[in-house]
């Protein structure tokens, strides 16, 4: 085993974060602004591992895992949301989000 | 080794940017599964074996999944493809990618090189990673239950039959005395 590439780590973190920000604001369809997020939040929990396995401790892990349920629960809340916006408004603009209570 | 990590961040760079700006949603997740893929070999890589079998299982496996059976639930037709290239003219890009450019600048500028690297690179054992979540953690297993309760109960919420308001207008104008 060489050097572990903590730091290339941190930098490829860094580049997935940038990309699903660059997508959250871009995006008009709400499913792909929520599958940036996916993205994002996989960068953070990029940042944990590397961190765990730069000063050997398994808490980067178990933060790793509390992200994974994180993740697991806004991105089923969004898709209800979303297919509840599909269903009221027909459409999935970003846009037309704030009609959501009619 | 420091090889084979590039190589995989190059592809979940790479799978993630193209997931981002594709004008169909199927392929937007299907590039993020390879994505999820390549991360799970940098996670691999980085001495955490029990996270990169989570990250196929959960990230790849059900989260996108999940996304798939909105996809199929959305009735998404051959103009939903049209409809997106017309939202997302080229320029719509240009400050989201500034945005992320100075964000990602900022970054780099911050990370100092690391003085005292030890030795590292040794996998982390899942009994390590068990023992730390149900020792010192259990509150937060705890939390993350009622968050996960709270998750389940707001989706069958949201996800029920609404009835729209016409049909409730119809009843009333159909029958005067209504119960």
């Amino acid at each position: 085993m060489t050097a572990l590439p903590f730091e290339q780590a941190l930098i490829l973190a860094a580049i997935l974060f940038a990309v699903g920000l660059a997508g959250v604001l871009a995006r008009r369809n709400l499913l792909l602004i929520l599958l940036s997020i996916e993205i994002m939040l996989n960068a953070a929990g990029l940042v944990f591992i590397a961190g765990g396995s730069r000063f050997h401790q398994p808490d980067g892990q178990v933060m790793f895992l509390f992200i994974l349920a994180v993740a697991a629960a806004e991105v089923t809340i969004g898709l209800a949301l979303l297919l509840r916006q599909d269903h009221c408004a027909r459409t999935l603009d970003a846009d037309a989000a704030d009609k959501l209570r009619d | 080794m420091n090889l084979l990590f590039l190589f995989a961040a190059a592809v979940a760079v790479g799978t993630s940017i193209a997931a981002v700006t594709r004008n169909n949603v199927l392929h937007a997740i299907l590039f993020l599964i390879v994505s999820f893929a390549a991360i799970a070999v940098v996670f691999s890589l980085l001495g955490a074996p029990f996270i990169a079998a989570l990250e196929i299982i959960t990230y790849a496996g059900a989260i996108m999944v999940l996304f798939l059976f909105a996809v199929m639930l959305l009735n998404l037709g051959g103009s939903a493809i049209e409809r997106e290239r017309r939202w997302q003219p080229v320029t719509a890009w240009i400050a989201p990618a500034i945005a992320g450019a100075v964000l990602l600048a900022e970054f780099v500028l911050i990370l100092r090189p690391d003085r005292h690297p030890e030795a590292t690179g040794a996998a982390i054992a899942p009994i390590e990673v068990g023992r730390a979540i149900f020792i010192r953690y259990t509150v937060g297993v705890e939390l993350v239950a009622m968050l996960l309760l709270a998750a389940l109960l707001g989706a069958s919420r949201l996800g029920r039959r609404v009835r729209t308001t016409t049909i409730n207008h119809q009843g009333a104008g159909h029958d005067g005395t209504s119960l």
